[in-house]
């Protein structure tokens, strides 16, 4: 099943954001999941007077996540007081229902009301109120399609996150932040040499990274809402892989200071560096376990490229991977139990998953040089970057691999995603 | 045929100054010519230089097109990190310039073509970077002289997917201070 998602980039238009539109990440869907939860979501009342339709991202948002169905609601419109006529969405298949209204409030401002029903029980199950500007009509979709998604499948939503990924363009680097749908595209960093391997804080507000802008690859952490940046890491030979502690206070890297890569960690501010590993060979691309407790790594310390992990506080080295000749990039689940990976077989490059209590294997993907994983911080999807058509895309794949999403932007390259984690606990 | 006769007759001058005006020096007991280190005897050497030919080793020869010194890379086989015996002859030019010129220092940049992982491949062009600087120390030069980083498979010089576009980034660069 295949649809393009044209809407989002019409909104950009008529938000007179011509420019941006050429930057604008289009997401296709590529592939749904099988359970979907038919829902019907009514245009709410006086939503027109805004340029943005609010419902239409909230219905994208919901269908992009592959777990619903939408029923549709030709045209109607409710508001959170009309009362549903159940029987009637029951016949028309919806499990689950929404309405609500978008008033204008003498500041200027907008206030937003919704209501969630459930068809079969006849039953208000939630709502939200909420008052924005114009300008954040998206952000009022989003958390709406929120709490939608967690009311009906028990999981947090992703709607509200944002993903960072670097565009390359004709000898132009750019380090961008976008909310997760790829719209509100915004440059954190412009650059003329690479920038790769962004890394978000846990609590959101800055990126580590490395940058090539020296001639070499250094570490900089960067506060998104400043714009100020610090070196992290900028000794002699390479400094990269930044990753964070679950705290925030530390970053593992890897530098090569003392000869080939190998693990540290520093602090945030640069202080306080102290030696991780010790091998002969490579040791590189570290990420923490969500407890802290292990550091996940790639090396080559057995002859070939595997994951391997080991304690934070010190011990033995243990191996995790071992079908193949190339598993690399270790990235954990929020809840610890999955690790995602790029393994090679027969000269592609694809993402699989291990179940870390089973250790069983799943490919989830049928792309050739994907790169760079990364986890939705609900844990349901995984966010990578991959080639088509001979340029670099972004795309999305649910753990089990049902859904598939590419997320491309026009006449560039795309690479090196990271979603960020969830603003609010 | 005058050199020989000049330097007669300047020892001769030396020997007349030696014996006018110095009164002898007193005899030390036990000092014995045969416990004596022999001295070295030194000529003093005389280099040949044509007004305006830099010398091989001079900061200029690093613009000079003839010069060895501009050539700057070395490649590597395909999942190799050893430096091929055919680079000893730069790798040595390198060598003796660095060592002449202790000032100047080398940053080393190595490549990965771009076939997997952005940081294992930055890893491996690590250790084609460090292949060269330690091919450079066992040839003389002061480790810090040397500075070897990489640029993975960040900065190709070719970017198609085809074995010699690939070959062709599979590459150690060396650099000298002001040029990075």
């Amino acid at each position: 099943m295949r649809q393009l998602i044209s809407r989002l980039a019409a909104g950009a238009l008529l938000a007179g954001a011509a420019f941006l539109a050429q930057a604008q990440l289009s997401i296709e869907i590529t592939g749904a999941g099988a359970q979907r939860l038919p829902i019907a979501i009514t245009d709410f009342a006086g939503e027109r007077v805004v340029a943005q339709a609010l419902t239409s991202v909230i219905r994208a948002d919901l269908e992009r996540s592959g777990r619903f169905n939408l029923v549709n609601t030709a045209g109607s419109v409710m508001d959170e007081n009309t009362p549903p006529d159940f029987p009637d969405w029951k016949s028309r298949g919806a499990d689950a229902l929404a309405a609500g209204s978008l008033v204008s409030l003498p500041d200027g401002r907008y206030e937003t009301r919704f209501r969630l029903y459930d068809v079969q029980k006849q039953a208000a199950i939630g709502g939200l109120a909420l008052t924005h500007t114009s300008a954040q009509i998206r952000a009022t979709a989003h958390r709406i399609a929120d709490t939608i998604y967690e009311k009906l499948t028990g999981e947090r939503g992703i709607f509200s996150t944002r993903i960072a990924y670097v565009v390359k363009s004709a000898g132009r680097y750019e380090l961008q932040i976008a909310d997760a749908d790829g719209n509100n595209p915004q440059p954190a960093l412009a650059s003329r040499e690479p920038i790769i391997s962004p890394a978000w804080s846990p609590d959101g507000g800055r990126l580590a990274y490395v940058s090539f802008e020296a001639k070499k690859p250094v570490i900089y952490v960067h506060d998104l809402a400043s714009g100020k940046r610090h070196v992290a890491a900028n000794f002699k030979g390479s400094n990269s892989a930044p990753a964070w502690s679950p705290d925030g206070k530390k970053l593992a890297i890897v530098l090569t200071k003392d000869g080939n890569s190998q693990l540290y960690l520093v602090n945030a501010d640069g202080s306080g560096v102290t030696r991780l590993s010790t091998s002969s060979g490579i040791d590189t691309e570290p990420q923490f376990s969500p407890d802290g407790e292990f550091i996940y790594f790639t090396s080559d310390r057995g002859g070939s490229p595997q994951i391997y992990r080991q304690p934070v506080a010190g011990g033995a080295a243990q191996r995790i991977t071992f079908d193949g000749s190339y598993n690399v990039t270790p990235r954990l689940s929020p809840d610890g139990k999955t690790l995602a990976f790029v393994t090679r077989d027969g000269g592609r490059f694809r993402v699989a998953v291990m179940d870390l209590a089973s250790r069983q294997v799943q490919v989830l993907t049928d792309t050739a040089k994907d790169e760079s994983p990364s986890f939705a911080p609900n844990g349901r999807m995984i966010l990578f970057a991959t080639e088509v058509g001979g340029r670099g895309v972004l795309a999305a794949v649910s753990v089990d691999g049902r859904v598939k999403q590419r997320l491309s932007v026009q006449a560039a390259d795309v690479r090196e995603p990271a979603w960020g984690p969830f603003l609010n606990k | 045929m005058r050199t020989p006769l000049l330097t007669a007759s300047l020892l001769t001058l030396a020997l007349l100054v030696g014996c006018g005006s110095q009164p002898p020096a007193p005899e030390q007991a036990g000092a014995g010519v045969e416990d004596r280190t022999p001295g070295a005897v030194t000529t003093p050497g005389v280099t040949p230089v044509t007004a305006g030919q830099p010398n091989a080793y001079d900061i200029a020869a690093l613009k000079d097109p003839k010069s060895p010194l501009s050539k700057r890379s070395i490649y590597f086989d395909f999942d190799s990190y050893v430096v091929k015996d055919e680079y000893q002859t730069l790798l040595n030019h390198h060598a003796q310039f660095l060592i002449k010129n202790p000032q100047m220092k080398m940053l080393i940049q190595g490549n990965a073509d771009e076939r997997g992982s952005r940081e294992y491949n930055l890893a491996l062009g690590q250790k084609r970077a460090e292949a060269i600087k330690k091919a450079l120390m066992l040839l003389g030069v002061k480790e810090a002289q040397l500075e070897s980083v990489s640029l993975g498979e960040e900065k190709p010089v070719c970017t198609e997917s085809t074995e010699s576009c690939w070959a062709q980034n599979r590459r150690g660069d060396m650099l000298y201070s002001g040029e990075f």
